[in-house]
């Protein structure tokens, strides 16, 4: 029995696309099963910070409200507006989905735990998530609704102006690094959590988690969505499960930021004990995806906490932060890096 | 120069951090929350709800069809019509409180001499049509005579402030 299980899985690994397949499908569900329960960890954490219980009638703690929530997205009727571009509404979703699962494919979980470990992994992972924006724009478009068309052209302008901040502060990292391969990144900070680049690189690192809420359109910086202004922004036309992708293809986005944000400033899957005097010998000091998820649910936890905390900002703010204080910080940094690396302060990765 | 250090300040993001600071402390307050039909709120004795007709211990009920509830009533909620009964006493062959109308003021309450009409602390009451929103004397009675204990146990408790 056991000897024809493992003929069985040996078969399988030796078939390139069905191994592939089945990897693709170990990362995305649990990857969905992670974004149901993230949206109950944000009403539970929103909740207790302003002093209220969150969901709790829908099974033990309120743990099945996710499921509740899709079902009854799932039942519920789309409705096409009349005078909509049809295939563009429909396609919207989809595009702002794709992206924030395909860049997955180079995230490396560990040291071996990757996908597609690619050497242009952080140019891949820049340019998807780019792409998302193009789902809202289009979706904007494609209602014939003024407040989506003004969400749209507000998540366009929000998206070219934080892209340049974060393109910048990962070129930070990449100078230290010296390559563009994620896991090799993870790599080069090994040595202990004063080794990973959020000290070298603290201005980028700020930099790049607020243009990291900037980009995925999370409160402080949700002027694209603003339901206090525009009602629901650029999905105000969506319902049912068009309107779920959408939910979906947010915080797949969410996650997918906070799981960069481990891998390139806080050493990936690389333990905090490493080097220690004592814990240093103990199995705490092993890198292993374990810490990889505990970093991205801090990061994670990180937004909710900015939701609960911050107002939104006014449009004209949100564009002087970009260019004028971010973008030109960022530049300044990327240069000092390019010392500390020259100058020897920083040990060169790879 | 006052101006460079206010930019430093702004960059080291404190306001910012302080605010954050502030939801976290509160994430780890107790919850305030009252979870409605498990849980329930302290109610005053005074608590003007659902109204109600008394007896006294003897059975008599106490409504002498004054009909001074009926001339305080800010709202004209009630209609009392009353008749001499074979012993020679007034009472009242019609007491009903529209429950529409009502705006649950308690000046009823306070004006009969002989504490019959009271409210009761019932707040939990829904109706299936209009008809029903409207409370006759059998039904008052009947909410006297079920929540008679709760009504005098109350009743007691407020009177040495009365």
């Amino acid at each position: 029995m056991l000897d024809m299980l493992l003929s069985v899985w040996e078969w399988i690994q030796s078939q390139y696309l069905i191994w592939t397949v089945l990897k693709i499908l170990i990362i995305t569900v649990p990857l969905i099963t992670a974004v149901a329960f993230y949206t109950y960890f944000e009403r539970k954490v929103i909740g207790a910070m302003q002093i209220r219980v969150g969901p709790s009638r829908v099974g033990p703690l309120g743990l099945i409200q996710p499921f509740a929530d899709v079902f009854k997205l799932l039942l519920k009727e789309i409705i096409l507006p009349t005078n909509s571009n049809r295939y563009l509404f429909l396609l919207a979703p989809i595009i702002a989905l794709t992206p924030a699962f395909a860049a997955w494919a180079v995230v490396p979980f560990n040291d071996f735990m990757v996908l597609a470990d690619v050497d242009a992994g952080l140019i891949y992972v820049l340019a998807l998530t780019s792409l998302g924006v193009y789902g809202i724009i289009i979706a904007g478009w494609a209602s014939n609704s003024k407040y989506a068309f003004l969400g749209a052209m507000r998540a366009a302008a929000q998206a070219v102006s934080y892209e340049i901040a974060m393109g910048f502060s990962l070129v930070g990292v990449l100078i230290l690094a010296g390559t563009m391969n994620l896991r090799q990144i993870v790599l080069a900070q090994q040595g202990g959590i004063f080794d990973w680049y959020w000290l070298p690189l603290l201005p980028l690192f700020m930099i790049y988690m607020i243009s990291g809420v900037a980009e995925t359109n999370r409160a402080p910086f949700d002027q694209a969505e603003g339901e206090s202004e525009i009602v629901a922004g650029f999905h105000v036309e969506y319902s049912g499960s068009s309107f779920a992708v959408f939910f979906l293809a947010e915080y797949a986005n969410m996650i997918l930021i906070s799981a960069l944000t481990a891998i390139l400033f806080m050493g990936g899957w690389l333990s905090p004990f490493e080097g220690v005097p004592v814990l240093g010998e103990t199995f705490l000091a092993e890198g292993s995806i374990f810490w990889f998820l505990a970093k991205t649910v801090l990061f994670m936890f990180m937004f909710l906490w900015y939701r609960a905390t911050f107002p939104r900002f006014r449009y004209d703010q949100i564009m002087r932060l970009g260019w004028k204080v971010l973008i030109p910080i960022t530049m300044v940094w990327v240069m000092v890096a390019a010392m500390m690396t020259v100058l020897g302060f920083v040990v060169k990765g790879s | 120069m006052k101006r460079i250090i206010q930019y430093l300040r702004s960059l080291m993001l404190l306001e910012l951090l302080k605010g954050m600071s502030l939801t976290m402390r509160h994430m780890f307050r107790p919850i305030i929350t009252i979870n409605y039909p498990e849980e329930k709120t302290p109610k005053s004795v005074r608590f003007r709800g659902l109204h109600a007709l008394r007896r006294y211990p003897n059975g008599e009920e106490r409504c002498i069809a004054c009909k001074l509830c009926e001339a305080v009533c800010p709202a004209l909620a009630i209609t009392i019509e009353s008749e001499q009964r074979d012993d020679g006493s007034r009472r009242t062959t019609r007491y009903d409180i529209d429950l529409f109308k009502c705006i649950f003021c308690g000046f009823c309450e306070e004006s009969c001499p002989v504490d019959s009409i009271v409210e009761t602390g019932i707040l939990e009451y829904h109706m299936e049509n209009r008809e029903e929103a409207v409370m006759t004397k059998e039904k008052l009675l009947a909410i006297g005579d079920r929540y008679e204990a709760e009504i005098a146990e109350n009743r007691n408790r407020d009177a040495a402030y009365r």
